[in-house]
């Protein structure tokens, strides 16, 4: 089953999200975030170009221009490969684990994947930054140790930063795996 | 009255192996019904007996001293048991009966909670057969290890499996059949399919089923215990999980999980999760060594069923390393000795040699080539891998110091090179403070050479020093004297260096030889030449550093004086001190000496303090060269790069086409650790030798006038 619906992350931007329900205990959510708009592009382009033009004038030196459309082609690469991502998704599989994968504009995909005996909960945290208060989702993973502590948090969809509609739907298919998961996992 | 029901399950040589059970009849104390008809596994030796079957014990008497007797009892039957090869741990009875109680909790079956089945991907495409692996009861998985075609004689794959088991402490044990069919069903196999699973019984019998040529697989386990409550379905979820045997066999998982060893009562492995599916996999290898064309007993599917894996070049190099390890050991061990004779000891030897950082250098590359050619084989894939990239680094150290060489020696750069530092002509010691120097027949004209260089540039400075430099007015009187001293130093070095010409091109020449050596040793010359070359701007820092030290310390301490307080080294604190007129009167004089002629040393102070570190940036850059070449484990970032399945930070599943009332179909893959965490796992330890300073100790030392030491080495530098 599969659906989709559309939301706004914090900046205003437009996000979708996409709902896979491959299976009752297997669950897919994926946000895509606004791509790269052709403004921003422009604008910083034709920056860096007067830029270099203008010390051209000053310096007579060709090396200068070439320079610049170096930098250019380089830093929109070296953006496109390691900052601008995607699509943010969360694979959440009962007995299994968590899986968060993020995609980069140039197609590069990096994935982590948090085992279900590691998984303590998954909530949503309030966090005041700067002058906003923003909502994150986040997985909280137990203390090998102590099971009763919290080793750490993990926050999901960092990049997309969806707002609390968004996050109260993936909370709640979350909550329902891990429901069932808690009833059933094996106690010694 | 619902009572549990519970299955038998005893161990065999600590493999668990859950039987059939039946359900019981109970009576008060529910017990001792002995099952007619009882199953055989057969007549071997390892084969097993249902003796009966412990009834199940009622809650309420578990309290009952009764239960004792019922414990005593079960014990009984299973002492008789035991001449028929069962292995219960020898305990007293209350916990024998309590070992029993854990046993059945750990193997009581989990409502609801979902099977997963991980099914190797080289096995999709294998005829019918069985399914061999591991069945991990606490996170109800199934590892299916490989796929055993018919025909096959039961008692002889039992062999196998007990054989597997015994050399490498993994339960290995039949899980179900595999069905690999076509599009009609055949029906005969089907049934002989369901027969199998009454002789090799295991719970639950996994049966994977797939249409040859589509994509739609089936998958049932089937319990065979009667439901615990009505409503849930003895049949459970299933989950198929694909994953690639070789990789997964080759893999290493980092940071390392240590798993609780078998032997230990299979305690709980709740923190193994999938580390467990990648050791059992990894430790399985007996089984993957018979192929389905082998002439043995059992034919077997599984990533080397075509034939197995080895390489010509890698057995040579097996067989060949040993003798060579041998032999470069006692060479290394030779050289050892004589580095660690009783001759290098006298005095002033071990002072240069801590000074030297070629010495120590060579000593670092003489412990690693000592580490990769011992003769112990690695006890982990760690300490292979440090190995291997110890070898790796000295080979590419030995490789570009030989491309350094060889460009050396090309078309006479060293002769260049001794040209370029002192004239071969002789040019008198007078001769430097005015007019032109008589160049050698060699050198293009024009361009002063190298060391000449360097103190006509020194001596322009000074000249400048002692005249307004940037415009400040300096005192007269020591600035001549400073000035003058400093030239007559650098009259006394350039007489040196003179002395020393004819047989610059010669030392250059042995010294370009010693790149042979690697790299690192030819930077470290490199730098220790720099450090020879520019040791009088060395002793001009110590002499500028030394006076304007002492100026400061004269001046805070005039000062307070000044003010009429006193430094009381008692109490290591400013006291107040009334002192005598005349005390007074010299006191001030000499402050007010002091604070003028500060500009004049302080300017002197400053530059040479600036010589010195430009020197020391240069001097440490190339021990950062050094360092990074040293350290950098190549080998480990080669293997990332080209095969990144053998070093796994973890997994990563993708979901594969699913279709409505099928099992969801799961793509295990392994996720590579990243390169940062490479480089940071296998670093190897460098004798890197890194500053100690803060910036903020480092200015404040600079203001005060304290002499510093960029780097101190393994013992500590003197000065």
């Amino acid at each position: 089953m599969e659906d989709e619906r559309s939301f706004s992350d914090i900046c205003g931007g437009r996000l979708v999200l996409q709902r896979r329900y491959y299976s009752p205990f297997c669950r897919e959510f994926c946000l895509t975030c606004p791509r790269l708009s052709l403004c921003s592009l422009t604008a910083v382009t034709c920056t860096v170009w007067l830029a270099a033009y203008g010390l051209f004038t000053l310096w007579e030196n060709s090396m200068i221009l070439s320079a610049a459309i170096f930098i250019t082609l380089l830093g929109l690469l070296g953006y496109l490969h390691f900052v601008k991502i995607d699509q943010e998704t969360l694979l959440i599989i009962d007995s299994l684990g968590i899986q968060m994968t993020s995609s980069y504009a140039s197609g590069k995909e990096s994935t982590t994947f948090i085992e279900m005996g590691n998984v303590k909960d998954v909530v949503i945290n309030e966090a005041i930054y700067m002058q906003k208060v923003i909502y994150y989702l986040c997985i909280l993973l137990k203390d090998p140790v102590e099971p009763h502590k919290i080793s750490q948090v993990v926050p999901v969809f960092q990049s997309a930063k969806p707002r609390l509609d968004c996050l109260i739907e993936v909370y709640r298919s979350c909550q329902e795996i891990l429901a069932h998961q808690k009833a059933t996992s094996t106690s010694p | 009255m619902n009572l549990p029901h519970w299955a038998l399950c005893v161990s065999l040589s600590s493999v668990p192996l859950a039987l059939h059970s039946v359900p019981a009849i109970h009576s008060d104390l529910g017990l001792l019904t002995r099952v007619p008809g009882s199953l055989g596994f057969g007549a071997g030796s390892r084969g097993l007996k249902v003796l009966g079957e412990v009834g199940c014990l009622p809650a309420h008497t578990r309290q009952d001293p009764n239960q004792r007797q019922a414990g005593r009892v079960c014990l009984g039957w299973v002492a008789w048991g035991r001449g028929v090869a069962l292995h219960c741990p020898p305990a007293s009875e209350a916990s024998t009966v309590l070992s029993f109680q854990q046993l059945f909790w750990a193997r009581q079956r989990v409502p609801g909670m979902v099977l997963k089945a991980f099914f190797p991907t080289c096995c999709a495409s294998a005829d019918s057969g069985l399914l061999v692996g591991r069945w991990v009861p606490e996170q109800s998985s199934a590892v299916v290890l490989a796929v055993v075609h018919f025909p096959f004689i039961p008692i002889q794959v039992k062999e196998l499996l007990a054989q597997v088991q015994q050399a490498s402490q993994v339960g290995v044990a039949v899980l179900g059949t595999w069905c690999h069919r076509q599009q009609e069903p055949e029906e005969s196999l089907g049934h002989f399919l369901e027969g199998l699973g009454t002789i090799f019984s295991h719970e639950p019998w996994l049966q994977l089923c797939r249409e040859r040529g589509s994509k739609s697989w089936s998958c049932k386990a089937i319990r065979q215990q009667v439901p615990v409550a009505p409503g849930v379905p003895s049949e459970d979820q299933v989950m198929l999980i694909f994953y690639d045997q070789r990789k997964v066999l080759l893999s290493q998982l980092h940071p390392p999980t240590v798993l609780p060893d078998h032997q230990a009562g299979d305690a709980v492995a709740s923190s193994g999760g999938l580390a467990v599916v990648f050791d059992t996999v990894a430790r399985s290898e007996l089984l993957f060594h018979g192929d389905q064309y082998d002439e043995g007993p059992v034919r077997l599917s599984h990533w080397q069923s075509e034939g197995v894996e080895a390489s010509v070049l890698g057995e040579l190099a097996k067989r060949a390393s040993g003798p060579v390890c041998l032999l470069l050991a006692c060479l290394l061990s030779l050289v050892s000795a004589v580095s660690a004779c009783w001759l290098w000891k006298l005095w002033p030897l071990p002072f240069i040699r801590s000074k030297l950082s070629t010495c120590e250098q060579l000593r670092h590359r003489l412990e690693h080539l000592t580490l990769v050619f011992s003769t112990q084989r690695a006890q982990s894939p760690t300490q292979l891998m440090r190995k291997a990239n110890m070898l790796v680094s000295v080979l590419l150290d030995v490789a570009l110091g030989l491309m350094l060489l060889s460009w050396l020696h090309s078309s006479n750069r060293i002769g260049q090179l001794a040209d370029a530092l002192v004239p071969v002509a002789d040019a008198s010691v007078g001769r430097w403070q005015g007019g032109v120097l008589d160049r050698g027949p060699h050198w293009p004209t024009g361009f002063p050479a190298g060391f000449e260089h360097v103190a006509e540039e020194l001596q322009h400075l000074l000249q400048w020093l002692m005249g307004a430099p940037a415009g400040l007015k300096m005192n007269r009187a020591l600035d001549q004297v400073l000035g003058r001293f400093f030239l007559y130093h650098i009259h006394l070095w350039i007489s040196y260096i003179h002395l020393m010409s004819p047989f610059i091109e010669r030392i250059l020449w042995h010294v370009g030889l010693s790149a042979c050596l690697g790299l690192t040793v030819a930077l470290s010359i490199l730098s220790d030449i720099i450090a020879l070359l520019t040791f009088h701007i060395y002793c001009f820092y110590v002499y500028g550093a030394r006076l304007y030290c002492l100026k400061i310390y004269g001046l805070s301490s005039l000062w307070r004086l000044f003010r009429g307080k006193k430094w009381n080294v008692l109490r290591q604190r400013v006291d107040s001190c009334s002192y005598n007129l005349d005390q007074l009167f010299i006191g001030t004089l000499l402050f007010t000496i002091l604070v003028f002629l500060l500009p004049t040393t302080a300017l002197y102070y400053l530059v040479f303090t600036l010589l010195r570190l430009l020197v020391v940036t240069v001097q440490g850059l190339i021990h950062l060269l050094v360092d990074l070449i040293n350290s950098l484990p190549l080998y480990s970032l080669g293997l990332r790069l080209c095969r990144p399945y053998r070093l796994a930070a973890g997994v990563k599943f993708r979901v594969l086409e699913h279709e409505a009332g099928r099992p969801l179909r799961l793509l295990m893959q392994i996720n590579p650790l990243p390169y940062s965490h490479v480089v940071h796992t296998y670093r190897l330890p460098s004798c890197g030798c890194h500053p100690k300073h803060s910036w903020g100790s480092l200015c404040r030392k600079l203001f005060f006038g304290e002499l510093i030491y960029p780097w101190r080495q393994r013992g500590d530098r003197q000065d």
